[in-house]
Formats: structure tokens, C-alpha cells, sequence
């Protein structure tokens, strides 16, 4: 831990400042002896299973390229892809949802706005099993959208088991946390910019496309970014929703405990964590901060 | 403001108008699965009258597993204030390169799936003692991803007060490491070690991705149990249980909410 006096402070911070007094000798010591509990337990049990999982999925015949041809596995390339088009909808449908929605809370006030917020950032807390119950609810056998457009004599509808449920789950799951996001950022913005725009004579849709979108722009990436990540990675809701849906996770699962092959599960997983990691660690450079991903 | 009658034009409408909409979306079913929950017969309707029977019934059937839920979510409580804390002020004296690399590093479980994160456990201690079947390796799964936002939480009140100077002051009226710990540090981050608690606590009882595949038949989490009541049973008793798990978040979500109202920073 010595190593670390020699770094350039980061902005913002205090210097840490020589030590002084009698209580501050072998302090470098003691801060490594601090964090050594947590690193230790960190490297036990996250390093080192995520080494031997990187190592079982390379382990098989064909060595590491079986990290390439598990995807010339129809069926695993099929489900990559339906997952990533999935959380590119998700995601992009999210952004327009809560931005509309987040915009327009921050830029108004009118009773009954702080129930309003709560209600809408209330799923937070929500595992991805209950978010499939809650799709059931709404769009199942005995769902409110079945029960309306019968009472039409349009005929049931019911998607909840599908990829249009599981897509309608993963909106609800993200909703919440892109909101949050969303009013966040939009609190910050200097509404001068705004008046001054609108006093050179631009339209409202002209002050929101040059004006408020460029400058919630790093935010939009970050939320994007971890409402990509977590779509991807989203296990309870598929699981709930079940029977036809081919996602990745879903792929994961029944590889592992219905036919066994731990090593195409192993390898499947090493690269959805990489897609996910990647996809957040987009989001940390732009915003530097992220919203809990439950599940 | 300015002019109000711009603003509430149809601009306004058609905007709280779709507000609601989303709101609308997420909160009906929400009602529906409650008052499902507590409806005699939910395929006649709430004319067949209101019943706490299906309630009854999860606790009957469910109630190890809300019990196991609240032992491990404490448990993590417990093993993530002793490693977090710590593992915070630390990395809170020492800014630097090597201080936002160990903090890079122990968000990995938060961004990698739980699916990933749950097979690596297994295939690396699945064989070892007893502890495949045991709850302690649900809790290791729990600690590693709850740890992350503990740190967070405390990490961001650390920044925000100048420990430095604190600490001297209290260093050079003689007090020692653990005493300046004990009566200066850990004073100063009640908030944010209160807020990371609310977080792990709330996270541990909905944790689902890495509990499903670590549990074992007598090892069954609340969200586990919730899984497969909505496979199995019928949908007043899905309803009730998910109706259990409201109660059980609610009071931590309305705390984490007070708290953020009061301008301290929350994760």
C-alpha cells in the first residue's frame, strides 16, 4: 500500500496531509490492514471462481476458441441475439419514457407531484420475479389488458409469456431507475440557457432538441448504458414469464442444470459479464456515478 | 415564474396526461396483486368478499422461508459493516490511483449478472463440505453483491466531510486510532452507514438472479418461494405472498426516501 502515498490526490479532495502526532505513525499500515477484510474476502470468493469459471468454460476440447464456437451453436447465437435486440428496445423505449416523464415533473409543479414521483420510483426495490408477477397481472390469463380488450369484443389478449411480456417487464423494471436519473440531471440544468433560447425566439421543440436534450446527454448515456446492462443480465423476470422465452440467461440456466454442459454455460457467462461490464463501465466514464442494478 | 398560461397549455395536459399513463402502468397491477391477495376467489371478483386466508396459507407454507430471508439479510447486514466501513475509510484517507482501482474492482459483482457470479461460486465451492448445502453460501453470494453499495453509501459521506482534520483534531488532544474510529469516524458517517444498511437489507430479501441458483430445497429464500408460488399455485396465493414482501420493504423504502429528503447523499 506504500506505493499509493505517491499518487496525485484527485480533484476535490483534501491532500492527505503528512503525518502528525503520535497517533498517526504507521498509518499506511494500518489503512491496508483496514481494507485487507474486505479484499480478502473479495478475492476469495468473486477473483478466484470468476478465474476457474473463465478457466471451465476454456477447459473443454477445444480450448479457449470455445468461447467462439459456443456461438456457432445455433441456438446460443440465436438467443445472444434476440437478447441484445431486447435490451436495445428495452433501453431505448426506457430513455423516451422517463425523459418525457422526468422533464416534465422537474419543470412543474402541481398537487399531488411528490405522490406522483414516489409512486413512479416505488419498483425500485422490485426483484425481477415480482416484475414478472406484475406482468402476469397486467398481460397474463387472467390479466387487466385480456379482461379490456375482451369487454371491446376485440378478443383476449394475453402476451405476458412472450418476448413482448418479458419486454414489457424489463420497461417496468428500468422505468424507475432512468427516472431518477433523468430528474437528476434535469435539476442541474441552468434554466438561463433555456431563457435565453426562448427569447432569441425558438420554438419549445427547438429549446428541447438544441438545449435540454445536449445537456442531459451524459446522463441519458449513463442510464442507458446501466438499463442496457441490467436487461442483459436480468434473470428473475424471464424466469417468471418463462415457457418460450430464448434470452441469454435464460440459455445460461437450462445449459447448466437441464442438460449439464457446464462449460458452454460457463462460457456464456463469461461473455454476457463481459457485455454487461463493458456496457457499465460506458456508463461510469460518462457519468462516473450508477443507480443499484437489483434483481 | 414566468407566464403560467404557457405552460399549462396542451403541452402540459398531453405531458401529465402520459405521466399518469406510466404511473398508471406501474402501480395498477401493483393494486391488483394486492387486493388479489386478500379476495376470496380472484376468478369471480371482489364480489366473493375479502378474506385473509390466502395469507394465512403463506405463512403457513412460506414462513421458513421469509424467516431464512430475514437471517441472511441481517447476517449481511452484519458482514458487510464489518468488511464495507473499513474497507471505506480507507480508501477515503488514501485518494489515489490505487484507491479507485480496489473501488473499481469490488463494484464487479454489481455489474456482472448474478447468473455468472452465482455458477462461478458453485463450480469453485460447490464440492466443499457441507457448505453447498448450507445457507452460509446464499449469505457469501449476498455479502459480495450487497458489499459494493455499502461502500458507496459510506464512501460518499466520507467525501463530503474533512476527515482529515477531524481526526487531527481529535489526534492531537491524544486520542488514538480506535478511539478517533469509534467516537469521531463512525459518528460522522451515520448517515451514510445508515443508508447503506437500508440498501443491503432491502437488496438481500429481494435478491433473486444468484439465490436461485445457490439455494438448495432446504435453503429457499423469499424470492425463491415467490418464484415458485407463481409457478405452481394459484394467483391469490401468488398475490398474497407478494402482498408479504411489500410489507417487508416498505418501512426500508420509506426510511431511504426521508433520508434522501434530508440532502444526504443515498446511492
Amino acid at each position: 500500500m506504500s506505493a499509493c502515498v505517491q499518487d496525485a490526490p484527485l480533484p476535490h479532495r483534501p491532500a492527505a496531509r503528512p503525518p502528525a502526532g503520535p497517533g498517526w505513525t504507521g498509518e499506511p499500515l494500518r489503512l491496508a490492514a483496514l481494507l485487507a477484510p474486505a479484499a480478502a474476502v473479495f478475492a476469495a470468493f468473486f477473483l478466484l471462481p470468476l478465474v476457474r469459471l473463465i478457466l471451465i468454460g476454456a477447459g473443454g476440447a477445444e480450448g479457449w476458441s470455445a468461447y467462439l464456437t459456443t456461438l456457432a451453436d445455433p441456438g446460443h447465437l440465436d438467443s445472444l441475439i434476440s437478447t441484445l435486440a431486447l435490451s436495445a428496445g428495452v433501453t431505448l423505449v426506457t430513455l423516451a419514457v422517463s425523459t418525457v416523464a422526468g422533464l416534465f415533473l422537474v419543470r412543474n409543479s402541481f398537487p399531488g407531484h411528490a405522490l406522483l414521483v414516489a409512486l413512479l420510483t416505488f419498483p425500485l426495490a422490485f426483484p425481477g420475479v415480482v416484475i414478472g408477477f406484475m406482468v402476469i397481472m397486467l398481460a397474463g390469463r387472467q390479466g387487466l389488458i385480456g379482461t379490456v380488450t375482451q369487454a371491446l369484443g376485440a378478443g383476449k389478449l394475453v402476451f405476458a409469456y412472450s418476448m413482448a411480456g418479458l419486454f414489457l417487464g424489463y420497461v417496468y423494471f428500468s422505468v424507475p431507475r432512468v427516472i431518477l436519473t433523468v430528474m437528476a440531471a434535469a435539476e442541474k440544468l441552468d434554466p438561463r440557457l433555456e431563457e435565453a433560447a426562448r427569447s432569441l425566439g425558438a420554438s419549445s421543440w427547438r429549446v428541447v432538441a438544441d438545449v435540454i436534450l445536449p445537456a442531459l446527454k451524459p446522463a441519458l448515456i449513463s442510464a442507458g448504458a446501466l438499463c442496457f446492462a441490467t436487461s442483459m443480465g436480468a434473470f428473475g423476470t424471464a424466469f417468471t414469464l418463462a415457457t418460450r422465452i430464448n434470452v441469454l440467461p435464460m440459455t445460461i440456466y437450462t445449459e447448466f442444470t437441464l442438460q449439464a454442459n457446464i462449460a458452454a454455460a460457463a462460457a456464456l457467462s463469461v461473455l454476457l459479464g463481459l457485455i454487461t461490464w463493458a456496457a457499465l463501465a460506458v456508463a461510469r466514464s460518462v457519468a462516473g456515478t450508477s443507480v443499484a442494478a437489483a434483481g | 415564474m414566468h407566464d403560467l398560461s404557457h405552460r399549462r397549455g396542451w403541452g402540459f395536459w398531453l405531458q401529465l396526461g402520459f405521466t399518469l399513463l406510466v404511473c398508471a402502468l406501474l402501480t395498477v397491477p401493483m393494486v391488483m396483486s394486492m387486493l388479489a391477495g386478500l379476495t376470496a376467489n380472484y376468478f369471480v371478483g371482489l364480489k366473493s368478499g375479502l378474506t385473509l386466508r390466502w395469507v394465512e396459507e403463506v405463512w403457513r407454507v412460506y414462513s421458513g422461508t421469509i424467516l431464512l430471508s430475514l437471517q441472511i439479510a441481517f447476517a449481511c447486514l452484519a458482514c458487510t459493516l464489518a468488511l464495507g466501513v473499513p474497507a471505506a475509510y480507507a480508501l477515503a484517507r488514501r485518494p489515489g490511483r490505487i484507491a479507485r482501482l480496489v473501488e473499481e474492482l469490488l463494484m464487479m459483482p454489481v455489474a456482472i449478472p448474478g447468473l455468472a457470479t452465482a455458477l462461478a461460486l458453485i463450480v469453485t465451492y460447490g464440492g466443499v463440505g457441507d457448505l453447498r448445502s448450507s445457507w452460509l453460501f446464499i449469505l457469501i453470494g449476498h455479502v459480495l453483491f450487497t458489499l459494493p453499495f455499502m461502500v458507496r453509501a459510506v464512501l460518499a459521506v466520507m467525501g463530503s466531510i474533512d476527515l482529515t482534520t477531524l481526526e487531527e483534531g481529535a489526534a492531537s488532544l491524544g486520542a488514538g486510532f480506535l478511539r478517533r474510529f469509534a467516537t469521531v469516524v463512525l459518528p460522522n458517517c451515520r448517515s451514510g452507514i445508515l443508508a447503506g444498511s437500508l440498501m443491503v437489507l432491502t437488496l438481500s430479501v429481494g435478491e433473486f438472479n444468484l439465490t436461485w441458483l445457490l439455494h438448495t430445497p432446504l435453503t429457499k429464500t423469499l424470492p425463491v418461494g415467490l418464484a415458485d408460488s407463481y409457478a405452481s399455485l394459484r394467483i391469490e396465493i401468488g398475490s398474497a405472498y407478494t402482498l408479504v414482501f411489500f410489507l417487508m420493504i416498505v418501512p426500508s423504502l420509506i426510511l431511504m426516501q426521508g433520508l434522501s429528503r434530508r440532502g444526504r447523499p443515498s446511492v
